[in-house]
């Protein structure tokens, strides 16, 4: 087995999310707009902000993935791409991830890098944790776009199947979810809360590209 | 150098075709014949490992090119980008520029594929064939499109893949205009 197409289906992605002009911003757009609405919502007491600050921010990042996720398979049903890639001689469950990873580079990564200035607005102290904050992100954003890229590809035949997208992603979120934002609460959980949202994410990197698989097969048959 | 024996296929609860065999031995041509719907497309995709037919099974003993009725060209990708990527994919040394002069697609080979036309897309899409040296072709309509220069450009890969042993599974309406070593109605 040669990795050429591996990274040829990367390199695609990458290029075609970059082709996409504005369209790879709006997951950005969706984070911070949902961020900045909500102390307009529940007022601006600096206390209660910092209490939920880092739960908004796990919703915020959870929804704003599910974002563009409808496109990443679709779009290579409609123009017959995914038939050459199914032929491509390599696995397609590395197909998948390939594409997924990209898409979280240009999707996911910059939610990630944008979360500790979301953070500063919800009170949080200015440090070394806002760092740790936007890896606990990053890591988390992860196995959110696996998992949402499982729902991509079992919609990928269905024409505005971003809906059904989020009914079959967002149970598989629940996980992240919760050691996410327990990792973030940090000290009550003491270091274990990290490593298992770590493990979360590597359950996701090993066991969605299988489902993808599976699922980009069915819909091509 | 390809064989199908007894494929049937259920679409939805109609079985769409059942009992159909074929084999294709170097050199030759094969023509699918059938009306709209009659399963024509199915049958390519089955042969071609795509769909997986409720019986019967196939036997490739050679890698293949497939060339669908949906091109496989993303609206940003030009012609060269396109056949630089699957060239890369495929681990194919192909002169990228010898061909696209050959196809005809040296004036459109930077142009974005959402501005192309139906006929360079159809000519992008066949460029495919000559990356990479592979015994089998399936083409589905593969004429669908394309000019008359662009019909006879294809009759003569056709035929030079034939000479050099390569066999071809097509799916065509009307006049071929190559000599079909067999003829199949579904």
């Amino acid at each position: 087995m040669s990795p050429k197409p591996i990274l040829s289906a990367f390199r695609q992605a990458l290029s075609e999310a970059w082709a996409g002009g504005a369209g790879a911003l709006l997951p950005l757009g969706f984070f911070a707009g949902a961020a900045v609405l909500v102390p307009l919502g529940i007022g601006t007491e600096p206390g209660m902000l910092r209490a939920v600050g880092p739960g908004i921010l796990w919703v915020s990042l959870a929804l704003s993935s599910l974002v563009t996720l409808e496109r990443i398979f679709q779009s290579d049903v409609e123009d017959g791409t995914l038939d050459l890639w199914l032929q491509a001689g390599a696995p397609v469950s590395a197909i998948a991830a390939a594409k997924t990873f990209a898409h979280w580079l240009t999707a996911g990564l910059p939610l990630a890098l944008m979360s500790p200035v979301l953070a500063l607005m919800f009170q949080a102290e200015a440090g070394l944790s806002l760092l740790t904050g936007a890896l606990i992100y990053g890591l988390g954003g992860l196995a959110f776009f696996f998992w949402g890229g499982v729902g991509a590809a079992l919609s990928a035949t269905v024409r505005r199947g971003g809906l059904l997208i989020a009914l079959i992603a967002l149970p598989l979120y629940v996980p992240t979810a919760i050691f996410g934002s327990m990792a973030m609460r940090g000290a009550a959980f003491g270091d274990t809360a990290p490593l298992l949202l770590a493990a979360s994410t590597l359950f996701a990197l090993a066991a969605a590209p299988f489902a993808m698989a599976a699922a980009l097969r069915l819909a091509a048959d | 150098m390809l064989s199908a024996t007894n494929l049937g296929i259920l679409r939805g609860e109609r079985v769409l075709f059942e009992g159909v065999s074929l084999s294709v031995a170097p050199g030759e041509a094969v023509i699918l014949r059938g009306a709209n719907g009659a399963g024509k497309t199915t049958l390519l995709r089955i042969l071609a490992g795509l769909t997986r037919p409720e019986a019967g099974n196939v036997t490739r003993e050679a890698t293949h090119h497939w060339i669908g009725h949906r091109e496989g060209l993303k609206p940003h990708e030009t012609p060269r980008t396109h056949l630089k990527l699957w060239g890369q994919a495929w681990g194919a040394e192909a002169d990228i520029d010898a061909v696209l002069r050959e196809m005809g697609l040296s004036r459109p080979a930077d142009v974005a594929g959402r501005y192309l036309s139906a006929g360079q897309k159809r000519r992008t899409a066949l460029a495919r064939l000559m990356l990479d040296n592979r015994a089998i072709w399936l083409l589905d309509e593969p004429f669908t499109a394309l000019d008359t220069e662009g019909r006879d450009q294809l009759l003569a890969m056709v035929a030079r893949h034939r000479q050099s042993g390569g066999a071809v599974i097509a799916a065509v309406h009307g006049d071929a205009g190559f000599a079909a070593s067999r003829e199949m109605g579904l």
